[in-house]
Order: C-alpha cells, then sequence, then structure tokens
C-alpha cells in the first residue's frame, strides 16, 4: 500500500487539464489519461443505469476503442470533424469523495458548447469519474458521461469527446 | 409547369431538381400526399410488451401514444384531450390503466374511453354516448412482423399489400431469429439539420461507404487484416411503391453467424451452431444470405431498416425543409445470449448512432448537401444516374436504381397532386 497524498486540489487541477485537452484537441494525450483497462461511457439519454446488453448506448468504450475514438478524431477523414470544431469544456459543482482509498470519484457537472460552421450546441450533464493513482500520477480508471438533455437535438451527433 | 424528376433512359440519366430539398411549399405538399397517406412506421411492438404499457410517438407531425390496451390491442392514440385540447400523457414512456389529462382532470382507459370528469351534473346525462368525447384513435394501424404502421388515411390499401415485395427482405432481418426481434432501450432521439429525402437517399447509398466511412473500415481492418479482400459486392433493387434495397456481401462481422477474428473463440462455436439452426430452418442457401449478407432497406417513404452490423431501423420527419428530427432503434433477436448480444452491441455503437465511428459523418455529408443548396438558383439539378448504363436489373449494389425508384415514386405523388390542381383551376 502506498500512502495516499492526493488533495482535493491535485483531483481539481486533473479535471481542468483534461477539459484543456479536450478543447486543444490533444486526443491521444487525452487516451493516455486512462489506466490500460480505462473506460468511457455515454449511457442512453435519461437511462443512466442502463444495462449495456439491454439498452442502446451512445458510447461504451474500453481502453481500446477510446484510444480508436481519440485517433479517429484526429484524421482529416473524421469528416464530421473537419476542420474541427471550437470547443469549451466547463466543469463546475466538483465532488470528490473517497480520497483516502485506491479508488477515488468524482462527479461534476459540465457545459460544452461546440460550434461549428456558425452553429453552436450546448451539451449539458454530469460525469463520473474513478481515478486511480499509478506511478504518482492519476490516471481515469472509468468516466461515465450523463446527459441532461432531453434529445440530442438539435446537436444531432457527438462528434467530440465530452 | 414543376419539373422535379428528368428521367432520360436513352441518355443514362436521372436528375432530380434541388427545390425539392428548400422549397417551404414543397414541404406542405410532401405533408398532405405523402405523409397524410403513405404507411409510416410507429414503431416496434415488443416496445410496449406487456398491458398498459405505452410510449409517446411523434410520426408524421402529429402526437401519438403507442399503447397496448387492457384488452391486448395495440393502438395509436392522438394525444390531445377532447376536452380543450391538451396533451393528455406527458411522460415519455411507462405503464398505466388510465390516462389522465391534468387541465380539467377527465379521466380516459388507455383505450381511451372517457371514464372520469369532475363536475359531471354539468353535463348532460347522454353525453359521450356517441363517443365523440373519448381520446380518438388512429383507424389504421397494422403490424408486420412486429414493425407497426400507422395511416393517416382511411382509404389507404392494406400495409401487406403496400409493403408488397419488400416483405421478402424484411424476412430475412426477422428470420435471424428463431423467437423474434426485440426493440433495445434508449431509442436514439436525434437530428439532422438537412431535407429528409437525404437521409432516404444515403441509407441505401453503397457508393458513399468507402470515401465518407474510411476512418470507419481503417479501424476494422486494423483488427482483421483479412477485411481487405472482402469488396462491396452485390445488387441494388427497385421494390414496389418507391421502396428499395441494396443487398451485399458484409465486410465485417455479423452477429448473426458470421464470426470475425476481434470476437472470442467461444463466440466462434456459438455462431457456428446458430448457422446450422439457420441452415435447418431454411436450407443452406437462405441462412448463407442470412447470415453473411447485408441489407439496407428503405421503406418509402421514411423507414430505414438496416441490417449490417447489427440491425438498426431509423424513421425521421421533416420539420422544415433543412431540418429532420431522427429515431434510431436497435433491433436485436429475443433471447439472445449475453456474450452475443453484447458483440452486437459493439458492433452497433462503433459504426452506428450520433456517436458512432461512421454516422455522424452521413450526417455531415446531408448537412453540406442542404448548406450548399443555397446555390440552388444557379446550380439546379442533382444526378442520380449511377448504374443506368447497365440497364434493368444489372445494377451493382453501389448504384443508384433504388434512389431513383425512391424518386420516381416521389414524383408520381407529387406530380398527381399538381395536375390535379391544374385541373381544378381550368374548370
Ligand atoms: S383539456 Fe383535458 S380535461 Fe380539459
Ligand atoms: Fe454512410
Amino acid at each position: 500500500m502506498t500512502v495516499k497524498t492526493i488533495t482535493r486540489q491535485d483531483v481539481v487541477d486533473f479535471l481542468y487539464t483534461e477539459a484543456k485537452i479536450l478543447d486543444e484537441w490533444r486526443l491521444k494525450e487525452w487516451a493516455a489519461l486512462f489506466t490500460d483497462d480505462g473506460t468511457y461511457k455515454i449511457p442512453p439519454i435519461g437511462d443512466p443505469e442502463a444495462s449495456a446488453t439491454k439498452s442502446l448506448f451512445y458510447a461504451h468504450d474500453n481502453r481500446d476503442r477510446l484510444q480508436e475514438r481519440a485517433e479517429r478524431l484526429l484524421k482529416k477523414e473524421a469528416h464530421v470533424e473537419y476542420p474541427h470544431s471550437t470547443t469549451v469544456h466547463n466543469y463546475n459543482n466538483i465532488l470528490v469523495s473517497n480520497l483516502d482509498s485506491d479508488v477515488i470519484t468524482v462527479e461534476c457537472n459540465f457545459t460544452i458548447h461546440r460550434t461549428k460552421r456558425e452553429v453552436m450546441d450546448t451539451f449539458i450533464g454530469k460525469h463520473t469519474y474513478e481515478l486511480v493513482e499509478q506511478d504518482d500520477e492519476i490516471k481515469i480508471k472509468s468516466k461515465k458521461v450523463v446527459l441532461h438533455l432531453d434529445s440530442l437535438r438539435p446537436h444531432g451527433k457527438i462528434s467530440l469527446i465530452l | 409547369m414543376n419539373q422535379f424528376i428528368r428521367d432520360n433512359v436513352e441518355k443514362s440519366e436521372f436528375l432530380v431538381h434541388r427545390s425539392v430539398f428548400t422549397d417551404r411549399e414543397i414541404l406542405a405538399r410532401e405533408r398532405a400526399e405523402i405523409f397524410n397517406k403513405c404507411w409510416l412506421f410507429l414503431g416496434h411492438e415488443t416496445e410496449i410488451s406487456e398491458l398498459g404499457d405505452y410510449r409517446r410517438k411523434k410520426v408524421g407531425g402529429r402526437n401519438l401514444l403507442f399503447v397496448r390496451s387492457q384488452d391486448g390491442e395495440i393502438r395509436a392514440l392522438f394525444n390531445t384531450c377532447p376536452h380543450r385540447g391538451a396533451l393528455v400523457c406527458r411522460e415519455n414512456e411507462g405503464n398505466s390503466r388510465v390516462f389522465r389529462c391534468f387541465y380539467h382532470a377527465w379521466s380516459f382507459k388507455n383505450d381511451g374511453e372517457l371514464v372520469g370528469m369532475p363536475g359531471k351534473d354539468g353535463f348532460p346525462e347522454d353525453f359521450n354516448n356517441d363517443g365523440t368525447k373519448n381520446m380518438k384513435a388512429v383507424n389504421r394501424v397494422e403490424n408486420y412482423r412486429g414493425f407497426v404502421f400507422v395511416n393517416f388515411d382511411e382509404n389507404a390499401i392494406s400495409l401487406d399489400e403496400y409493403l408488397g415485395n419488400a416483405k421478402e427482405y424484411i424476412d430475412l432481418v426477422v428470420d435471424q431469429s428463431e423467437y423474434g426481434l426485440e426493440a433495445l432501450g434508449g431509442i436514439q432521439e436525434y437530428s439532422v439539420r438537412a431535407n429528409w429525402k437525404l437521409l432516404a437517399e444515403n441509407s441505401v447509398d453503397l457508393y458513399h461507404g468507402m470515401p465518407t466511412h474510411k476512418t470507419y473500415f481503417d479501424i476494422k481492418q486494423d483488427q482483421d487484416p483479412n477485411l481487405k479482400r472482402v469488396q462491396l459486392e452485390g445488387e441494388g433493387v427497385e421494390l414496389d411503391n418507391g421502396h428499395g434495397v441494396i443487398e451485399y456481401v458484409a465486410p465485417w462481422g455479423r452477429p448473426v453467424a458470421q464470426w470475425t477474428p476481434i470476437w472470442d473463440e467461444e463466440l466462434k462455436n456459438d455462431m457456428e451452431e446458430m448457422k446450422v439452426k439457420l441452415a435447418e430452418r431454411f436450407g443452406e442457401e437462405r441462412a448463407d444470405r442470412i447470415a453473411n449478407y447485408n441489407r439496407n432497406i428503405v421503406i418509402f417513404p421514411n423507414l430505414v431498416i438496416n441490417d449490417i452490423m447489427a440491425v438498426t431501423a431509423r424513421t425521421f420527419y421533416p420539420t422544415s425543409p433543412g431540418y429532420i428530427e431522427v429515431s434510431g432503434y436497435s433491433l436485436a433477436p429475443k433471447g439472445e445470449n449475453e456474450a452475443h448480444r453484447m458483440a452486437r452491441n459493439n458492433n452497433f455503437l462503433e459504426f452506428l448512432g450520433p456517436a458512432g465511428f461512421a454516422t455522424p459523418d452521413d450526417n455531415e455529408a446531408l448537412e453540406l448537401c442542404q448548406e450548399a443548396y443555397n446555390n440552388n438558383e444557379e446550380v439546379e439539378w442533382n444526378d442520380i444516374s449511377k448504374g443506368m448504363v447497365r440497364g434493368e436489373g444489372n445494377a451493382l449494389a453501389t448504384d443508384e436504381v433504388q434512389m431513383r425508384n425512391f424518386w420516381r415514386q416521389y414524383n408520381a405523388r407529387i406530380q398527381a397532386s399538381l395536375n390535379k390542381e391544374k385541373e381544378v383551376a381550368q374548370k
């Protein structure tokens, strides 16, 4: 057992750094924030506890697939994001729990704006993270994105990392 | 004279006038001649499997309640109170024997019958003896193998007749399961800032597959180098009443019985067993067609059933010439085992859906078309002639015959209404 040294401020800085990485489209760096068994999930709207065999998720990525997601979005042939849209990821109401255990749980509200071709879409909802410490760094073991929208209208798509 | 298509077989040229994507009057005519007269997909019967189950739906511009009433009947009730009109049911889905309108608290059984109202003594004794104060139901609701449709035209031909030879292809999709298909939870409600007909076209357009979805195929080829050998081979077919289909060899794993190396060995055995079972039920040839071929089917005007790396049904309705509301369903065999279901769902998410690795690029393509129709005044025509040179019945899956068939049906309906108007004007 290592002695836990992570503070609430470390966690907050980590989240803000993730948001910045995403806004700068440094998506390979984003993927590298995850542990080898890391997951990234977006459950169906209105059913955050849905089971992935009974319901259709928007994203249900293991480590390999979130890597593919990140790399795909950097290609010119990911047409929906070429040229890249402009995004602003804002994280608020950050609640950190279990700071002194192996897995730190964090909840935060998010407001993410995406603008492209003079159309702005806003995504709102709540992120839930499970964070662990690995080689003196914070890593994401899981990130769950719960959209607080009625539907994906008028957004129509999730072509960025929420 | 409005001319929306130019169909020149001799010259092998088929053109569509771009005004049909942007003109508000044309949309009004489409509402009257197409959405008010054709069979429209309401939902899958498994969405309301128990007595009292209901879901709100928007179909053909109406607010409907898709409900399995206490008598077991599937109904489509207009979700509006016969008293003063309020939306009666506000929950998106649930299970209930009665619906109660909150405005003046009238209540209705889930077959629409008025069963309660405060202050009854203010109404005559025989109030509602004629049933006019019940929630009104759509008269024409018909079901083909679990797919439930409505038609707002009481004189419409039957659904069976309307689907015609498209049933053959729906059967191939449904027959992959011994116990029927079920709709998964989490229906995806999204939108596209483009005209509805562009999505109908795109759904049976294999020609765009490689250029639009290169990133998807890159990922698949990394996972399975053998994939490179598979070409998008198959045929395009025009079906009755404007429906169309492309059927082609699957260049990816199919969670029916086409295994791929990215899946566990265990799943392989399971899939081989499935294939044997399919062959027992249908013979080798049909089993092969069910398991190893893809089908993208468009049921005129706005239902698409894609039996590809998973099964999706999509329906879409325009709220303006440049905006559609899409509802995307995933259909899967009832009772499918967990590992199988996970493989299927992963397959679905990797390509399909608003956060998949392909569907958003389709939507981008449609939105770019729509945006560039700003140039309609000067650049008037779309070309949909690919494969015409090959002649009748020889179309490849990457050709456009299935789209021409859609447009011919579209044009026939719109022109008939224009002609009728002209006759009236001349009298
Ligand atoms: S409007 Fe429904 S009870 Fe009056
Ligand atoms: Fe596509």
